[in-house]
């Protein structure tokens, strides 16, 4: 009953306060597949087939990795190389994945209010994320707004659980139909409209 | 009997290649082997060799002489010095006591004083060849017992010299007219005691000043001429010169060898006249052994049996006995003594050498000579079985078999791996796992190594893993990894028998050798089998491939491959191995795949990246009926 698929790509997960709290918060869902990729392949050889047979076995595809020189840790650009064949994944034959949703889940060091045109990145985090939207749509998939936890260079011990807790929340919520796909496409984050508040598995549906 | 060299050459290789694998399928060891045909093809066998033997045995002592240039070149003039106390104090009292026993038996058996003195420094000798070499077959020259039989071996080829220097002054009976032996050519007969020791010296001089100054630069021009026959030949010369100097001067020429060797020792060409003389040592000891055997008068035996077993049983009786208490005042433990004892108890080749000496020197009667020298070459063919009863009968009653005399170390430490065998592999995993900061706990049963790590400040501690309650102090209760890297398979085998009984909750590494060993190991059920050579060779291929000028990146992904598949193959061939039939045809169907896999543009996986993931034909295809079709082109990457 996994509808969630964790593309984890960390390169050094044992020195990332924040990361290790928000993997261990989510980890006992049983619609969460956590696929670390980092653990997996250290030697960057990555297996084909067996990441395709997870992409299809999964609604959702999170790429949840630390935001390095504004884009992904390399792991996560070859594994898109690689694993996102023309034919299966794109082009006229290449509709493994129409339907799906991607998603980033970041950890960023900078606060949100660098990332915009006045602040010292220049550019939105969704705007530095252009690649992957495309990439997406490229393969008929759904772009999900990210889920970003900002400022964890200064992240206090309370904020890191809140993001956590809030983490868990998102992926509750996905994986229950909660979140009106449509409404949020254009959201610069999805953070804003997730409960910071300790949620239980599927919940009753909202009135 | 033929005159022909050549068949004399051929009955006693005929004789070796037949019986010396006999006797080792018997598990009796080569010596035994060498000796039992030297019987068959002797007087007292099939006669196939019957006085002749003397000149072969004449030429086969030069593969003693090769053994001790062999021995000299391994010790390094330090390692001399450092067992210094063992050979003077071990061998000098070993000498001095087992004359001194054997001449007063003797004495008190009637034979004049004189003689008996003679007999005694006779028997003192024990043989160099036979326990070297069986010790060196049993692995057990490394250990406590097995250095100080050669310290006392050592004490022994030296003190042939002075006991060649003494022996003339026991002379009794008059000289048997002009000797023909191996001293025929002795250029000091007749000369005054100083000149002859003046002459002993110089040549020993001459030795030393020619193998640390003069050889140098003869085998440098040798060895630049990259001929390697000449080298053997060069080498071959260097210690039979050597021999036959010292034979001129009346001194042992085995013992000249030993000098030289221990010369060269330093030298940078060490190895390499190690490894061109060595096949001689083996083949001309064989022939030695074999003459032994052909040398001993059964008819002697056979006439009087009782008087030669008992000398036989009482001389090696007594001779133990000497050895055992001087190995107990020398705190040698138990087993090791009982190993310094019997490996020492026979009489050996020089013994040949000073009874031909004294024959010719008026020392002993020549009926005299004949029984001890049925005596010696008994005692000798005996030393393999009193190995063999030494090592299944006695020992298992009183010790484990070849340790070291050292306890097994106490160990504190509880760490989550232990690391067993800390030989060229398993000191790279715990150095490895130590400097990752993984608690490593390192066993190894090699005491000298044990030090030298030690020395180096690595904490390792001695013991033999395959025991319980090392193990069981190692921390092997609350460890979760042992990582196992013996030397062979069946001690690996073994270890991971304990640990399943006992620690079931270990998970087993284990290194194999290569392939042979890797399916042992898998047929054991043992998951994780790492071959020593599988990383480093493809190591090696992938530089070979770079330097070839291929990309690095390629280059790796396959060896990759080749790993991998590699790693399935052996799987898969484990389980077929018994058939051969089957097991070669897999064994080709997987090279063919592998073959077809580097070099096709099938789909493989890491063609995949560079075909698909990077280089799509496929997409390019599409591009191109797009440009030609009239409907807009969808979104490309």
């Amino acid at each position: 009953m996994s509808s969630i698929l964790i593309q984890f790509a960390h390169p050094a997960l044992e020195k990332s306060r924040v990361n290790q709290v928000m993997l261990r918060a989510i980890r006992d869902l049983p619609f969460v597949t956590i696929n670390d990729l980092y653990e997996e392949y250290p030697d960057f050889d990555i297996d084909i087939d067996r990441e395709q047979q997870l992409l299809l076995a999964h609604d959702y595809i999170l790429l949840h990795h630390p935001m390095y020189w504004y884009s992904t840790p390399a792991m996560l650009k070859q594994w898109e190389d690689l694993t996102l064949e023309h034919g299966w994944a794109y082009g006229r034959q290449g509709v493994a994945l129409t339907g799906k949703k991607l998603m980033n889940v970041m950890t960023i060091g900078g606060q949100r209010e660098a990332y915009n045109e006045a602040g010292y990145n220049r550019y939105t985090v969704r705007q530095f994320l252009a690649p992957l939207e495309q990439t997406a749509r490229l393969c008929k998939m759904t772009y999900l707004p990210p889920f970003a936890v900002h400022g964890t260079h200064r992240i206090t011990e309370a904020g890191i659980q809140q993001a956590a807790r809030q983490y868990r929340n998102l992926l509750i919520q996905l994986d229950a139909g909660l979140i009106d796909i449509p409404t949020v496409l254009d959201l610069p984050c999805i953070n804003d409209i997730i409960p910071t508040d300790e949620l239980t598995v599927n919940p009753a549906p909202q009135s | 009997m033929t005159e022909s060299i050549l068949l004399q050459a051929i009955i006693y290789l005929a004789a070796g290649v037949i019986f010396v694998p006999l006797a080792k399928r018997l598990g009796l060891g080569s010596v035994l082997g060498y000796l039992l045909a030297g019987l068959v093809i002797g007087p007292a066998g099939l006669g196939l060799v019957g006085e002749e033997g003397g000149d072969i045995m004449h030429i086969a002592e030069f593969g003693v002489v090769i053994m001790l240039f062999l021995v000299g070149l391994e010790l390094e003039p330090d390692l001399l010095w450092k067992m210094r106390t063992a050979i003077l104090g071990l061998g000098g009292l070993q000498v001095v006591l087992t004359t001194l026993a054997v001449a007063g038996l003797a004495f008190l058996l009637g034979v004049p004083i004189q003689p008996a003195f003679a007999i005694g420094m006779i028997l003192a000798m024990s043989s160099t060849a036979i326990v070297l070499q069986t010790l060196n077959e049993k692995d057990l020259m490394p250990s406590v017992a097995g250095q100080s039989t050669f310290a006392v071996l050592l004490f022994q080829d030296i003190a042939v010299i002075p006991i060649l220097a003494i022996l003339p002054l026991l002379a009794t009976y008059p000289l048997p007219g002009d000797a023909a032996g191996a001293h025929e050519h002795s250029l000091l007969e007749g000369l005054p005691a100083w000149a002859r020791m003046l002459a002993v010296l110089g040549a020993v001089a001459f030795v030393v000043v020619l193998g640390r100054y003069g050889m140098r630069p003869v085998f440098r021009v040798i060895a630049r001429t990259g001929l390697r026959e000449v080298f053997i030949a060069s080498a071959l010369l260097l210690v039979g010169g050597v021999a036959y100097l010292m034979e001129l001067v009346g001194l042992s020429p085995a013992l000249g060898a030993f000098v030289a060797g221990v010369v060269l020792a330093n030298s940078e060409y060490k190895h390499e006249l190690e490894s061109d003389i060595d096949p001689f040592r083996g083949l001309l000891l064989g022939l030695f052994f074999i003459a032994v055997g052909a040398s001993v008068n059964v008819g002697l035996i056979v006439s009087q049996p009782g008087l030669v077993a008992g000398l036989v049983l009482g001389s090696m009786a007594l001779k133990a006995l000497i050895l055992a208490g001087l190995g107990k005042r020398f705190k040698l433990s138990t087993d090791q003594n009982l190993i310094f004892a019997l490996a020492l108890s026979q009489v050996g080749e020089f013994a040949f050498v000073l009874l031909s000496f004294c024959t010719q020197n008026g020392i002993l009667e020549a009926s005299m000579a004949g029984l001890l020298t049925a005596v010696v070459a008994l005692s000798m063919a005996l030393t393999p079985l009193v190995f063999l009863i030494n090592e299944r009968l006695l020992l298992p009653r009183i010790g484990t078999r070849s340790h070291p005399d050292r306890d097994t170390d106490t160990i504190e430490e509880k760490n989550p791996v232990l690391v067993v065998g800390f030989g060229r592999f398993g000191n790279i995993v715990g150095r490895f796992l130590r400097a990752s900061g993984v608690g490593t706990t390192v066993l190894d049963f090699d005491s000298d190594r044990v030090d030298i790590l030690r020395r180096i400040g690595l904490k390792v501690y001695y013991g033999d893993a395959s025991r319980y309650d090392l193990l069981a102090s190692a921390g092997a209760a609350d460890a979760k990894l042992i990582i196992i890297a013996l030397d062979t398979p069946e001690k690996s085998l073994a270890l991971v028998e304990t640990v399943r009984r006992h620690f079931p909750q270990l998970k087993i590494l284990v290194r194999a050798y290569d392939r042979d060993d890797a399916y042992e190991f898998m047929d054991a059920g043992i998951e994780h089998v790492y071959r020593e050579t599988l990383d480093s060779s493809l190591r090696m291929g992938v530089d070979a491939m770079r330097l070839l000028g291929t990309r690095a990146y390629h280059a790796e992904r396959s060896a990759r491959l080749f790993r991998r598949h590699d790693e399935a193959a052996l799987a898969e061939l484990a389980a077929v191995r018994t058939d051969r039939k089957q097991y070669f045809s897999t064994a080709r169907r997987r090279i063919r795949e592998l073959e077809q896999l580097i070099s096709s543009d099938e789909t493989d996986r890491w063609l995949r990246e560079v075909e698909e993931g990077w280089d799509a034909e496929t997409l390019r295809n599409e591009m191109n009926q797009m440009a030609t079709s009239p409907t807009p082109p969808p979104p490309t990457p």
